[in-house]
């Protein structure tokens, strides 16, 4: 009988360490795993859908994004993102008419804040999107940013 | 430090700002070679882990579409002179680096 139950625990033991390794069980503050598929999506929804799940996102005065009005250098353009939540669980910043629209993805572990600076390339004028999930919510909040080629400011 | 990891941090009232950047060239995989018009292959950093004395306390995850030579900069609660900030990532080629910082 002890035998029996050794040997099922050693079976699901097994069972969840192949389930982590083919990525379907992710213990993100543990084992940090890139996420490949958003990182993959060619769409803002298939970003969104595959980081977030379906549903859209709320808005929130907690959440900020900060980027300039007109990006000078296409390939440097500086975007702050202001998440004022207790809970927060993750940051992304999305460019969402750049080929592969996820651009970073941040977890925030308790005790870190939410306010992130990071720069990202631009393809085209596109709004970019930073969403927050907090609580197990989700939020977003969109910038549009202005590419001029040629830095003619055209 | 010999490698291109720079990383800046400095507390105050309870809150250390991390500051970093990373020797990195950031390939989107998209350009190509202007002598040869062949797809230059993509090579960019995808997880950068940030620590705190050993303890986990940020993780980025990038794509390509981060600019070269990423910069990330970040607060957490806590942090006192002369700890250490540890940065290390792994790029889509499995190619690795870290780095230390004490904070100021």
């Amino acid at each position: 009988m002890k035998r029996r139950l050794f040997l099922k625990g050693t079976l699901a033991g097994s069972a969840i360490a192949v389930a982590v390794s083919a990525g379907m069980l992710i213990p993100r503050t543990v084992l940090a795993a890139w996420p490949k598929s958003g990182f993959e999506a060619k769409s803002l929804g298939d970003a969104m859908n595959t980081m977030y799940g379906a549903g859209a996102p709320g808005s929130s005065d907690k959440l900020k994004i900060n980027a300039p009005e007109i990006a000078e250098v296409a390939v440097e353009v500086r975007i702050t993102v202001d998440a004022q939540f207790d809970d927060l669980e993750s940051v992304s910043i999305i460019v969402e008419k750049n080929p592969s629209p996820l651009t970073a993805h941040f977890e925030i572990p308790p005790g870190t804040l939410g306010e992130i600076s990071t720069r990202v390339k631009m393809a085209q004028t596109s709004n970019v999107i930073a969403v927050a999930k907090a609580g197990g919510k989700i939020y977003s909040v969109q910038k549009e940013v202005k590419v001029t080629v040629g830095g003619c400011g055209g | 430090m010999a490698s291109g990891i720079l990383i800046r941090s400095k507390t105050s009232n309870g809150v250390t700002l991390v500051r970093a950047s990373m020797k990195h060239p950031m390939e989107t995989g998209q350009r190509k070679d202007s002598k040869t018009g062949e797809k230059i292959p993509a090579h960019f950093i995808q997880v950068a882990t940030f620590e705190l004395n050993g303890k986990v306390i940020f993780i980025a995850n990038l794509g390509p579409a981060v600019s070269k030579n990423p910069y990330i900069s970040f607060k957490f609660k806590g942090g006192n002179k002369d700890d250490t900030i540890k940065l290390s990532w792994v790029d889509n080629k499995g190619k690795s680096e870290s780095g230390e910082g004490k904070i100021s």
